[in-house]
């Protein structure tokens, strides 16, 4: 199975009066069609900038300096060749934007307009994305609704008149009006509380079951994506660490920067441990050391770190390591001095 | 400095351009060569056009047109920074007032402040200068600063109203700050961009209304501002004649007073609106002008699209420098990272 959007050796920076601030530093990532991709880092880290980036939202600051993002949703490539959202001119993109890969944004209390009936805000989305008698796309507007569980009779609300909860939900409704192929999902329970979270989470798997888009979901909440996600990417100082499957990467974390996002809150169920956290704060991106950005901070940490280049190699025993060929969710670190031998304890244990 | 530096071109312009007509003000008529107001009565030294004798030539009576020029220049600077001042005063002396105490006080000085408002001012300007045009300039600032605040108080009474409910205010209110400090540590300073502008605008309006009032006549005619240069000029029918070295000069350096108050102005927006320069800032990335509508850059394509003269001067730019970092460090990326095929690398 191709990838229906393929990020390779992406790369954004943001240009300032200091010099160029290295948002994104060749950034590699794939999405697979129904498959729910979890990027995680704390704030800072890039993983907005990457997925804005990736479908060129980013404002003039910021500049893609190299890599392409190919994107197969059968849609447009009928079949053919991916396209690369890299080389495409503004006109080009506008018929990608929300008919092809479309973006529930981070605060729904923002992203909705004050003045305007929820309805309307989603029938503009639908009157200029898709062919529509008015009649008809009155009745898709409802049946959005319906599929996102808010009653009928909100339509006609206006957005200070719903809950945080119900605000969300319009806006995965909005994302969804036009069949997307891939939605990026930006934070999208972050303000909310854990109940009205956990209600959304299950809708959206929900959601995406029925209708077969792929999810790209950005959060700085690992453990929410070890639950709701197929894979995990995580990201640090606006590079890839370590990706893999989720089962994986909570199993077994390979790059320490993940074990210490592990370590940052409590698991349910085994003994009570101290939580450790991860002492420091990000690294300033506007003149990045060489090597590896995590080694101020990173208890595993030894000279030959900063000579690191950040490439993703496979993680665990020795004969795994020489494959050419590897395996779709294949669990990728980029350190290559904590292998399996060098740390024997599990994080979780 | 920084400030100085991130200043877009047209404000430095502004700011250039109103020094200079500052320092002619101050000190221009120290350098005059003759009085204005002397009538050579000698018919030969009648509208002579420029020469070394008279710089810009001389009037229909054989006034020096230059020394008018440097003396008006004073004069009308001088009548439209005060009518700014005193208005601009005005406006935030009623407008902070009326927004801070609120209730009954907020409701009169609303009232006085919409009367003045819908006050024809030509009108009255006109018949009360008619009565008091001999007593020199004082009257005419008077009037020009009584019918030039409203505009200001009402935009700062707005603002003062926004700033009122803010949290800060409460808790000086809580920790018993006396009123008068209240308005002038903690509202007014978060003014001060406001009412820079408003400064600058009255300045401007009161320099156009001084102008034109002279040009109609209705000012001390024996008194040499810019305005009254041109009413002479205009009833010596200067334009028909052709006279050009009589009008052009006076009109001028009103045009340029004019032009750098604006572009002042637009400094000043910068500095109290950051958000507003960091968009200009930005609008320019390798060597192209990109919009904020528009999809974020991809740098190769920035690179290819160049045509060659646009290249040279690129060539120049800071940008370019990063923009050479930028891609020298993808090579080095893309060697060190086997799986994907660099784009960028080869462009330069």
């Amino acid at each position: 199975m191709s990838p229906i959007l393929e990020i390779s050796d992406l790369s954004v920076v943001y240009r300032t009066q200091g010099g160029d601030v290295h948002a994104v530093e060749h950034v590699s990532l794939e999405l697979n069609p129904g498959e729910v991709v979890g990027l995680c880092g704390e704030s800072g880290s890039g993983k907005s900038t990457l997925a804005y980036g990736a479908t060129r939202l980013l404002r003039t600051p910021a500049l893609v300096t190299s890599g392409s993002v190919k994107y197969g949703g059968r849609r447009l490539t009928a079949g053919g060749d991916p396209v690369d959202l890299m080389a495409m001119t503004h006109h080009e993109l506008l018929a990608v934007r929300w008919r092809e890969i479309a973006i529930v944004f981070q605060s729904a209390m923002n992203a909705l307009n004050p003045v305007l009936r929820v309805q309307d805000q989603l029938l503009d989305a639908i009157h200029a994305h898709l062919k529509m008698p008015r009649r008809e796309a009155r009745e898709k507007a409802a049946e959005l609704f319906d599929l996102v569980g808010i009653p009928r009779n909100r339509l006609r609300s206006y957005p200070h008149e719903l809950s945080g909860g119900m605000r969300q939900r319009v806006m995965i409704a909005m994302a969804l009006a036009t069949d997307p192929e891939v939605v990026i999902m930006d934070e999208p329970t972050t303000a909310l509380d854990v109940v009205v979270q956990r209600d959304i989470l299950a809708q959206i798997v929900e959601l995406k079951e029925r209708l077969g888009f792929a999810i790209l979901f950005i959060t700085h909440d690992l453990s929410l994506l070890l639950e709701l996600a197929d894979r995990i990417a995580v990201m640090y100082a606006g590079r890839l660490m370590e990706t893999g499957a989720s089962k994986d990467l909570i199993r077994d974390p390979a790059h320490p920067y993940t074990r210490g996002l592990l370590n940052s809150f409590p698991s349910i169920r085994g003994p009570r441990r101290e939580l450790a956290g991860i002492p420091g704060t990000t690294p300033d991106l506007r003149d990045p050391a060489p090597g590896c950005p995590f080694v101020p901070r990173c208890t595993f940490a030894v000279p030959a770190c900063s000579e690191v280049d950040m490439t993703l190699e496979p993680w665990g025993n020795a004969a795994q390591r020489g494959r050419t060929q590897l395996p779709l969710s294949a669990h990728l670190t980029a350190c290559p001095i904590v292998t399996p031998e060098v740390s024997q304890e599990g994080v979780l244990s | 400095m920084s400030i100085w530096r991130n200043l877009p071109l047209r404000a430095k312009i502004g700011v250039f351009l109103f020094g200079f007509f500052a320092l002619v003000a101050i000190f221009g008529p120290i350098f005059e060569p003759f009085n204005p107001g002397f009538e050579n009565q000698d018919p030969k030294f009648s509208l002579n056009p420029p020469s070394l004798h008279h710089l810009l030539g001389t009037t229909q009576l054989g006034e020096d047109v230059f020394s008018q020029v440097l003396t008006g220049t004073r004069l009308t600077f001088e009548v439209s920074l005060l009518v700014g001042l005193i208005a601009t005063v005005l406006s935030v002396l009623i407008g902070v007032t009326a927004a801070y105490l609120g209730g009954v006080w907020d409701d009169l000085l609303s009232l006085l402040t919409n009367v003045f408002l819908v006050i024809p001012a030509l009108p009255l300007l006109i018949v009360l200068l008619g009565y008091l045009s001999n007593q020199g300039e004082t009257p005419t600032i008077i009037v020009l600063a009584g019918l030039g605040w409203p505009w200001g108080a009402r935009v700062i009474r707005a603002q003062t109203l926004t700033i009122r409910n803010r949290d800060f205010i409460a808790a000086s209110r809580e920790t018993g700050e006396p009123t008068w400090r209240i308005i002038i540590f903690e509202i007014i300073p978060n003014e001060v961009s406001l009412i820079a502008a408003n400064f600058v605008n009255t300045v401007l309006y009161a320099l156009g209304a001084s102008v034109a009032l002279a040009f109609i006549g209705i000012a001390n005619l024996t008194s040499f501002s810019l305005g009254v240069v041109l009413y002479w000029a205009q009833s010596g029918n200067a334009l028909q004649s052709g006279d050009w070295w009589w009008w052009i000069p006076a009109g001028l350096v009103i045009a340029l007073m004019g032009t750098s108050l604006v572009l002042l102005n637009s400094g000043i927006d910068e500095i109290g609106n950051p958000r507003l320069r960091a968009s200009h800032e930005t609008g320019r990335i390798g060597g192209h002008r990109i919009w904020t509508t528009d999809p974020t850059p991809v740098l190769s394509q920035l690179t290819a699209t160049r045509s060659k003269v646009g290249q040279f001067a690129y060539s120049f730019s800071r940008s370019s420098l990063l923009d050479r970092a930028a891609t020298k460090n993808h090579a080095n990326g893309a060697a060190e990272a086997p799986t994907k095929t660099p784009t960028g690398g080869e462009i330069l």
